[in-house]
């Protein structure tokens, strides 16, 4: 049920997602409307390898996985900081 | 104690973090996850200047438990909103008064609003005294006040402030 | 039982992110868009998360756990991405279905605290 099933309709799902988060990405219209997109879309392929992990059963994925989550969120607050600062050191 | 070993709690968080990592919890790991624990929390106890008192930790863990049942609650509710007609949605930006006063407290409470009841903080007004609240549905908002002070608020206050 | 939980698992956490992100699409002013990825998504791979961990614990290789640390990691960073996003918007004075408020004007370009 899990194989036959489950994950293809979810990989579906996840898909479909991807395509909501690029289509607000070429969109806009302003600024902070594409940085929630670039955010939404890390934790889509956060969501992604997940299910390749389990597809696979390999656990190779859980690094590439840790690693979206901590350079999203670094490239996200570096942006907003971009927006509010107008440079991001400082 | 405190020359040492500035920050217990920091340095067992980072062991566990290790044990998580490494995914295993043989003797070795352990033994390494202490040593980096330690290591760590000594070389950046000066990015914390002062070590915050938990003065109530059972009134954490409920608040905890409080927090992680209202963000399943808050998730479905935020579905339903989308998936229901967004025409009808009322948004609204609501100010929050504060009686909190130092930083941890705010910010703990800050994440909290924003992971449930479909509302975002948005900004921390200059003198520290309000919060801007952005709200995705809100019929009533003196009754969205209430509650944020009710739930989150006043456990924070005995955890952290307690005079 | 173990396939159905899993499953189960699998299909409300992808239909979780799903529905976050159609809010991206579907929600008509960035303050109320920003409330679907920071709930809904998050949510929504946490509980793919779970099924994850719950999948790799039950194949007979000893319990995994390091699943969680991916998933404490979302809940934290997601408010704190969402307030400095929103704290963006608010600076950039973006349109708003709900009125913005009064400070919001007044102040202008000064903002007060880095930390949410």
């Amino acid at each position: 049920m899990l194989t036959r099933f489950a994950l293809p309709l979810a990989f579906v799902l996840v898909a479909a997602a991807f395509a909501c988060g690029f289509w607000r990405l070429l969109v806009g219209p302003s600024v902070p409307d594409r940085i929630l997109a670039l955010d939404t879309l890390y934790v889509n392929a956060i969501a992604l390898l997940v299910l390749s992990g389990i597809h696979l059963s390999s656990a190779a994925y859980f690094e590439a996985a840790l690693l979206i989550a901590l350079m999203g969120f670094i490239g996200t607050v570096a942006l907003c900081k971009y927006l509010l600062r107008g440079d991001i050191i400082g | 104690m405190s020359r040492l070993l500035p920050h217990p709690l920091v340095a067992l968080m980072l062991a566990a973090v290790w044990l998580l990592l490494a995914n295993s919890v043989a003797p070795g790991q352990i033994v390494l996850g202490l040593l980096l624990g330690w290591a760590i929390s000594l070389f950046s106890a000066r990015f914390w200047p002062q070590t915050p008192r938990i003065h109530r930790p059972l009134v954490l863990l409920r608040l905890v438990g409080v927090v992680l049942y209202d963000i399943l609650v808050a998730n479905l509710t935020v579905a339903w909103l989308i998936l229901r007609s967004p025409a009808r949605l009322r948004p609204a930006f609501v100010r929050v008064p504060l009686a909190l006063q130092s930083d941890l407290a705010i910010s703990v409470l800050a994440n909290a609003i924003c992971l449930t009841p479909g509302t975002v903080s948005s900004r921390l007004s200059s003198d520290r005294r309000h919060l801007l609240v952005h709200a995705l549905d809100v019929g009533d908002p003196d009754k969205l006040v209430a509650t944020i002070k009710r739930r989150y608020e006043a456990p924070l206050r005995e955890i952290f402030e307690p005079c | 039982m173990l396939d159905a939980l899993l499953s189960s698992l699998v299909l409300a956490g992808a239909l979780l992110t799903f529905i976050g992100s159609l809010g991206l699409i579907r929600l008509r002013d960035f303050y109320s868009r920003l409330h679907a990825p920071t709930k809904a998504t998050t949510l929504g791979v946490g509980s793919l998360l779970l099924a994850s961990a719950l999948y790799f614990s039950t194949r007979g290789e000893g319990v995994s756990l390091h699943e969680v640390l991916v998933t404490v990691f979302l809940f934290i960073t997601a408010p704190v991405s969402a307030h400095l996003l929103s704290k963006a918007a608010l600076h950039l004075r973006l349109r708003s279905l709900a009125a913005l408020p009064s400070e919001v004007s007044r102040e202008g370009a000064g903002d007060s605290a880095d930390r949410p």
